[in-house]
């Protein structure tokens, strides 16, 4: 039996991975534990949990690899910092020190740190490291169900590399081609993120959220001055315009002055319709990259599969405009395609490429629906709750999903916390706030009193993968909540002549459809389609809601509130059930009601989280 | 010893040996100001930049 231990950590969303003769065993975001949202630091306790999990001790681990290579990142930014001088000083002095401290023997402080996790573990040699665009091509093919594919990678930046094209077939990966920094899609979209106020590495989806809201009149002004768009997709940025490379900021005064306005200060300045164009502009020009991108690889290698990865990947959107083109029969997206998943790739990576082990299950998706994390037992639930002195109903699994779908068709907003946790940053009906889409009011209640974020951003639907095709315009298997799709025109409602006059952020009030609490306002939605073999308890809660009230959809949003890493043990739970206005909580086969909380459980909680 | 001995590997294997003055003059530089961090020798070090 071969243990493979893979880490990735020190820049953000740290995690560790662990597969068991190519198997996928467990994984977990270091975030869930130490409550600090996309925690960076070396993943001690998401360690732990992966060790405990499968009861082994480190020192037991045959490998151990870490996600990418840190003398290849120091040569980047030796060589970044050469190419830039003398510009960029400020920014140097500040990265040479931590770099010649601590992050150029980045081997040595892996291993202290893992000498901490198991005294015993001395070998060194099991400690390796993969690439940081091979590890996300690996965690986006191996899991996958196709034999071949074409791999497409994209994010800030890893070592060098920004984009990558790679070759998945049988057991191997083989990348074709790279482009590098500082030309990046992540990080042209992580610089319209600082532009219009939202932070870098987290406000992508807000950004993303904000563009339907908007009208794209800025994307020739991009495409002119920012890019160089060839018609393959590939294209360099003008760094003119930037100041990532050597500043301390995402963008510059040359870019403020080409839109005529400086970055938006997130604490004192609204988010105006400029704000909603430019995201509407930048989302058009990430769609058209990719498109341009996917459309030529189907070309050259004629491979009629896609694996995407890499924090580009998350941007559900555009994976909805690939499906929706048809480019590729299948298309298959890592869950957790940010820095967090290369700590799965990395173990993959090894396991198929260095040891040159064949792939088991293939035509098969191997990453079990992403519910790789922790789980709780009964026990473990009732003894917090009477620890804490919750009020509580144990129920059987019947009675429980029967009183659930009550409370949701009441209109109630649910807490619904069951099984294992996801890996990756959705929640996927076991970290999750459910309630009736069909109301008219949920969306702003959810993001005001519940999540306590921008009313602007919309929630997702999850909905049975048999009632798919009736409801939306999608007709593939979304079970990871990573593509965009359209509700079906039946289901939408008409608008009357003073509705279809307003535009912008006014269209939230108005009911668009017959499940208005998931449908933006260009009647998209980022569908989790819900089936039997994933997820069959979130199944049967889906079914009873249907069979009550005619609808297969549930709104599925993270059962966390802005700022805040998904809720990982009962305990979590259950502080942000008392500090919200959550009016159930059900953990296992534990039904919570508000009203029968002790109120002096009640705490703040909205300012125990830096706002993202 | 490992660390350096891996880290000619890496520069054998990119050939970048262009790299190498530059961060001989940082480490020697940086091991300096760390090694000097509050002594008396400090002030001189930070004159000579």
């Amino acid at each position: 039996m071969t243990y493979i231990l893979g880490i990735s950590a020190f820049y953000h969303d740290s995690a560790a991975a662990l597969i068991q003769d190519g198997k996928i065993i467990s994984a977990a975001q270091e975030e869930r534990f130490t409550r600090k949202k996309h925690d960076s630091g070396f993943p001690t306790n998401a360690i732990n949990f992966v060790l405990n999990f499968s009861n082994v001790k480190l020192n037991e681990i045959d490998h151990i690899v870490f996600y990418e290579k840190p003398f290849l990142k120091f040569e980047r930014l030796l060589e970044t910092y050469v190419a830039f001088a003398p510009k960029g000083f400020q920014s140097f002095s500040r990265a040479m020190p931590l770099w010649l401290k601590e992050k150029l023997f980045q081997k040595k402080f892996i291993f202290d740190h893992l000498k901490n996790i198991d005294k015993v573990f001395k070998d060194e040699t099991k400690l390796l490291f993969s690439e940081h665009h091979l590890s996300h091509a690996a965690s986006a093919f191996y899991p996958s169900p196709f034999e071949e594919a074409i791999i497409l990678t994209a994010d800030g930046v890893g070592e060098w590399a920004t984009t990558t094209v790679a070759i998945g077939k049988k057991n191997n990966v083989e990348i074709k081609k790279e482009l590098h920094f500082p030309h990046s899609l992540g990080l042209l979209y992580s610089a319209f993120t600082y532009y219009t106020g939202f932070k870098v590495n987290s406000g992508e989806y807000k950004l993303m959220g904000l563009a339907p809201y908007g009208k794209p009149l800025y994307v020739d002004k991009i495409l002119k001055n920012l890019i160089d768009l060839k018609d393959d997709g590939t294209f360099m940025l003008d760094q003119k315009y930037f100041n990532y490379s050597t500043g301390l900021t995402m963008t510059n005064k040359n870019f403020d002055a080409l839109f005529g306005k400086k970055p938006r200060k997130p604490e004192t300045e609204k988010i105006t319709q400029f704000h909603m164009d430019i995201a509407a502009s930048i989302q058009n020009v990430t769609e058209k990259i990719m498109l341009l991108l996917v459309k030529s690889l189907k070309k050259e290698y004629e491979i009629p599969n896609l694996c995407l990865a890499g924090g580009v990947a998350l941007n559900c959107v555009a994976n909805g405009k690939i499906l929706q083109e048809k480019i590729f029969e299948n298309i298959w997206v890592q869950p957790a395609a940010g820095d967090a998943g290369g700590s799965l790739g990395a173990a993959l990576a090894y396991w198929h490429i260095d040891l040159n082990k064949e792939r088991e299950e293939i035509n098969k998706d191997n990453m079990r629906g992403s519910y790789l994390g922790n789980e709780f037992k009964e026990n473990e639930i009732i003894e917090t709750f009477d620890e804490i002195g919750a009020v509580y109903e144990k129920l059987n699994q019947d009675e429980i999903i029967e009183k659930t779908v009550n409370a949701l068709s009441k209109g109630k907003a649910v807490g619904w916390f069951q099984g294992r946790m996801e890996f990756g940053p959705r929640a996927l009906g076991n970290r999750s706030i459910l309630g009736d889409p069909r109301s008219n009011t949920m969306q702003k209640n959810l993001n005001l009193k519940v999540k306590y974020r921008e009313s602007f951003r919309p929630f997702a639907p999850s909905i049975l993968r048999e009632d798919l095709n009736d409801w939306f315009e999608m007709k593939t298997d979304s079970p990871y909540m990573l593509f965009v799709s359209y509700l079906k025109k039946d289901k939408t409602l008409k608008l009357n002549e003073d509705q279809k006059k307003l535009f912008g952020i006014d269209l939230l009030n108005v009911k668009k459809s017959e499940i208005p609490a998931v449908t933006h306002v260009d009647y998209s939605a980022r569908v989790q389609t819900v089936s039997k073999d994933t997820n069959p308890l979130y199944y049967k809660l889906i079914s009873k809601f249907k069979e009550k009230t005619n609808c297969p959809v549930l709104v599925n949003t993270s059962f966390n509130i802005r700022g805040e890493p998904i809720v990982h043990t009962p305990k979590d739970a259950f502080k942000c059930f008392m500090g919200t206005e959550l009016d159930v909580l059900v953990v296992g086969n534990c039904y919570l009601a508000k009203t029968d909380q002790d109120l002096n459980l009640k705490s703040d909680y909205t300012n125990n989280f830096e706002l993202d | 010893m490992s660390f350096l001995k891996e880290f000619v590997k890496f520069l054998m294997e990119r050939k970048k040996f262009w790299l190498l003055p530059i961060l001989i003059f940082l480490l020697i530089f940086g091991a300096l100001f760390v090694v000097t961090q509050g002594t008396a020798v400090a002030p001189f070090i930070y004159t000579i930049f």
